[in-house]
């Protein structure tokens, strides 16, 4: 059973592999990574196994412990990112559940983060190569400690499988878990300040971290080189416990996992009447809009692509220096080129579902249209909170009129790139329902270019108004932010008029072949 | 029922290829106005992509698709007003509540408010789908998901309803209600083409057929001419062939032992 699941996955793995050219680059890629990390671990290690024995062991502990609480958490907060070896799969099949649960357990090391951590542990253990007794006990201690690693990312995700597998929690996560990556910028910088003292912090955090399920296995080899044999045989019980406690409560949640397959839906939404329909205009363009705003709403991926917004000032508050200064003025204008840009793949958005459009007769006009109000409803408002916030926190209210100009200005000329680009390329875009962060099969390329591309010409575009808001800002001179304020607007204006023109053309033009485009990315 | 009509679509020298591999090969189609049409073939015959190309979902190769002797290629506008469709193996805008999702199909086919509300409101109850007008498309079942595509089709009152595969996965009583709808639409001059791979089924509900394989049409006409004495289902064997008899299954019968 063991050697069946570890070939199933290595075979998902290869045939993966074997679907597109760009996989393999995102798994050399990975490798290089996971490889460059694992080097740079063991070069820690071996510089670590020179250093005083206390120090080691109180290292060892540290990282271990953090070790475990990655394997525990992130797959909470990924889930769904590798679902091959999913329980629910092998409902169906009569494997005795002690098998599935060992091969399953097994099955998890293959992989990159598997191996890596494999490494890692034996690594933590050959760091005690000089005292050959401790050297033995690390090896049982990294195995422990692999073992704790598995069986708790594998019981926390099985008995959370029905709270973890609901559409609406996957979506919420999906979407939060980006906030602290945003703000791993400004969190590093306080780290960093903080560094001085963590070489104090670090004897006290092993001291706790090694008598909890996280951080024992780890702490074994140094109790054994000091030759505290007592506190060893404690924390030998301690890590052999967990591992046991944790595989009784995986074996019970794979239990009913099989038992009671997931159910597809747990909480439903409920929206009485029209909604959005029944406030916009009864026309295909209103309908258009309607149904675009429905999204903004309702699909995780389009609150993805907006996600930073809440954060700019922050960020800027701490990249900026005093309040903010003049990154904090910028806060509006990229709050518009996000919203305004993030319809520039509006139609890869709708996947196949663009076909009720191409059915009906629905002109380019209408379409372009109706996505330009559904994204300017949300992105004035938006617009003129973030500006308004930027302004005061910046303490700059005399900068108002030229820096709420440019705002608006920036959204509409977005928008018009936005509806050219989206009615001429159509490329792979995560699919509705899937997490919007993970990344669709072979798209990196045309997205690229696309965004790229798109960024560019948005630059060329824009320059006139951000150049003479950044003069009038600077100067003061009234002149010079009359002109700014008329430039944003009124160029915004044209170019947002042009773009949904040339886009309606285009999607006169294409619109079926968008569609077979899409039907084939499927 | 008159056959002797002028076609309401009419499909000529139809071909696709996708990449090397050639999907439709040439295929012609005549549909009489009022007709019950279905359309047979085992899979990847080149159904759906016919009925894609018929719809103005995929654009052929080389061929022309005339609804009521105006070319859909053309002037797709004014000719996908006239068209209720049904694709198979496509999203829906999910969402959207059934109902929203049918106020959209309607919407953007033109209807004022008041007439969208309505009909909605009658092809939901219709469809016994009522209960879940206010449920996410998404949450629906597969079943479900069928019928409110199948509605978002009859919204606007076509004059030609292309289904594919409109009975996949729908209940018994519910694919009763559908084929009486449809039925009654026949009735009062309406023409529907379906898909089907149940054979029985399109014997039972259609008047004409065409058989597909390969890209081909292997036989078209009036159910009588296509079966030929024989049951739809015998006739399509002997059409497109490769049964196998199902010999060297032994190990199967559990009685042999």
């Amino acid at each position: 059973m063991v050697a069946h699941l570890v070939r199933l996955k290595l075979t998902l793995l290869g045939n993966g592999l074997r679907r597109s050219a760009w996989q393999v680059v995102g798994l050399v890629f990975a490798l290089l990574y996971a490889l460059g990390a694992v080097l740079g671990c063991l070069a820690g290690l071996v510089a670590l196994s020179f250093a005083g024995a206390p120090l080691r062991s109180d290292v060892l502990v540290v990282a271990g412990a953090l070790l475990v609480l990655g394997w525990w958490v992130v797959p909470l907060l990924a889930f769904g990112a590798d679902a091959s070896l999913d329980p629910d799969r092998f409902a169906l099949f009569p494997v005795p559940r002690r098998d599935l649960l060992l091969g399953l357990a097994v099955a998890t090391l293959v992989g990159v983060p598997g191996a890596a951590t494999t490494v890692l542990a034996a690594g933590s253990a050959a760091s005690w190569w000089s005292s050959p007794l401790a050297l033995v006990v690390g090896l049982v201690g990294a195995v422990l400690g692999l073992a704790t690693c598995v069986l708790g990312s594998r019981a926390l995700t099985t008995s959370l499988s029905h709270l973890v597998g609901g559409r609406r929690f996957r979506e919420l996560m999906a979407v939060l878990v980006l906030v602290p990556v945003f703000l791993l910028g400004p969190l590093l910088n306080a780290v960093g300040e903080g560094l001085q003292g963590a070489a104090d912090v670090i004897p006290d955090a092993a001291g706790a971290l090694g008598w909890t399920p996280l951080g024992a296995p780890w702490a074994l080899a140094g109790d054994v080189a000091a030759g505290r044999w007592g506190a060893a045989g404690a924390r030998l019980v301690i890590s052999a416990a967990t591992v046991a406690l944790l595989a009784l409560v995986w074996h019970r949640a794979l239990g009913a996992a099989l038992e009671r397959p997931r159910r597809v839906s747990s909480s439903r939404v409920r929206t009485r009447g029209a909604g959005a329909f029944g406030v916009l205009p009864p026309t295909p363009t209103g309908a258009i809009a309607a149904r675009a705003v429905t999204y903004w709403v309702r699909d995780p991926r389009y609150a993805a692509a907006v996600v930073i917004v809440p954060l700019l000032p922050v960020l800027a508050w701490f990249a900026g220096g005093e309040r903010g200064g003049g990154l904090m003025l910028a806060v509006g204008p990229v709050t518009a080129y996000l919203l305004g840009w993030a319809i520039s793949a509006d139609i890869a958005y709708d996947s196949t579902a663009f076909w009720t459009h191409v059915a009906a007769p629905v002109r380019g006009l209408q379409d372009r249209a109706g996505r330009v109000v559904a994204a300017v409803v949300v992105g004035v408002p938006a617009t003129l909170v973030m500006t308004i916030a930027s302004l005061a926190l910046a303490g700059r209210w005399d900068t108002a009129l030229p820096v709420v100009a440019l705002g608006l200005g920036v959204l509409m000329t977005s928008l018009g790139v936005s509806s050219v680009a989206s009615a001429q390329v159509v490329y792979p875009v995560p699919k509705p329902g899937d997490n919007p962060f993970s990344s669709p099969q072979g798209g990196s390329s045309a997205a690229m270019v696309v965004q790229l591309v798109g960024s560019l010409v948005l630059g060329v575009l824009l320059l006139p108004g951000v150049g003479l808001t950044i003069a009038a800002v600077v100067t003061g001179n009234p002149a010079l932010a009359v002109a700014a304020v008329a430039v944003s607007l009124g160029l915004g204006a044209v170019l947002l008029v042009v773009g949904v023109r040339v886009g309606a053309a285009a999607y006169d033009r294409r619109a079926p072949d968008l569609l077979a485009k899409l039907v084939a990315m499927r | 029922m008159n056959t002797t009509s002028a076609p309401v679509l009419e499909v000529r020298g139809l071909t696709k290829a996708f990449d090397r591999k050639v999907a439709v090969a040439g295929i012609d189609l005549s549909v009489p106005a009022g007709s019950f049409y279905g359309l047979v073939g085992p899979n990847g015959a080149g159904k759906t992509t016919t009925l894609s190309m018929a719809t103005g979902l995929l654009r052929p190769d080389h061929g022309q698709v005339l609804v009521q002797g105006v070319d859909l290629w053309a002037d797709p506008t004014r000719v996908k007003g006239m068209l209720g469709v049904l694709p198979d193996g496509v999203r829906l805008f999910d969402r959207l509540t059934g109902l929203q999702l049918l106020t959209y199909a309607g919407l953007l086919q033109g209807l004022e408010r008041a007439t969208v509300e309505r009909r909605a409101h009658e092809l939901l109850a219709a469809l016994d789908l009522a209960g879940d007008a206010h449920g996410l498309v998404v949450d629906y079942s597969a079943g479900m998901t069928k019928k409110i595509a199948l509605a978002c089709a009859l919204v606007h009152a076509p004059r030609l309803l292309v289904l594919d595969e409109p009975f996949e996965s729908v209940d018994p009583v519910s694919a009763a209600n559908i084929r009486e709808i449809l039925a009654g639409y026949v009735r009062t001059g309406g023409t529907v083409i379906v898909s089907s791979h149940v054979m029985d089924l399109v014997q039972r509900m259609c008047d004409h057929v065409a058989v597909i394989a390969a890209g081909h049409v292997l036989a078209a006409g009036t159910v009588d001419e296509v079966r030929a004495g024989q049951s739809l289902e015998d006739r399509f064997v002997d059409l497109v062939g490769g049964r196998t008899t199902g010999e060297g299954l032994a190990w199967l019968h559990t009685s042999s032992d």
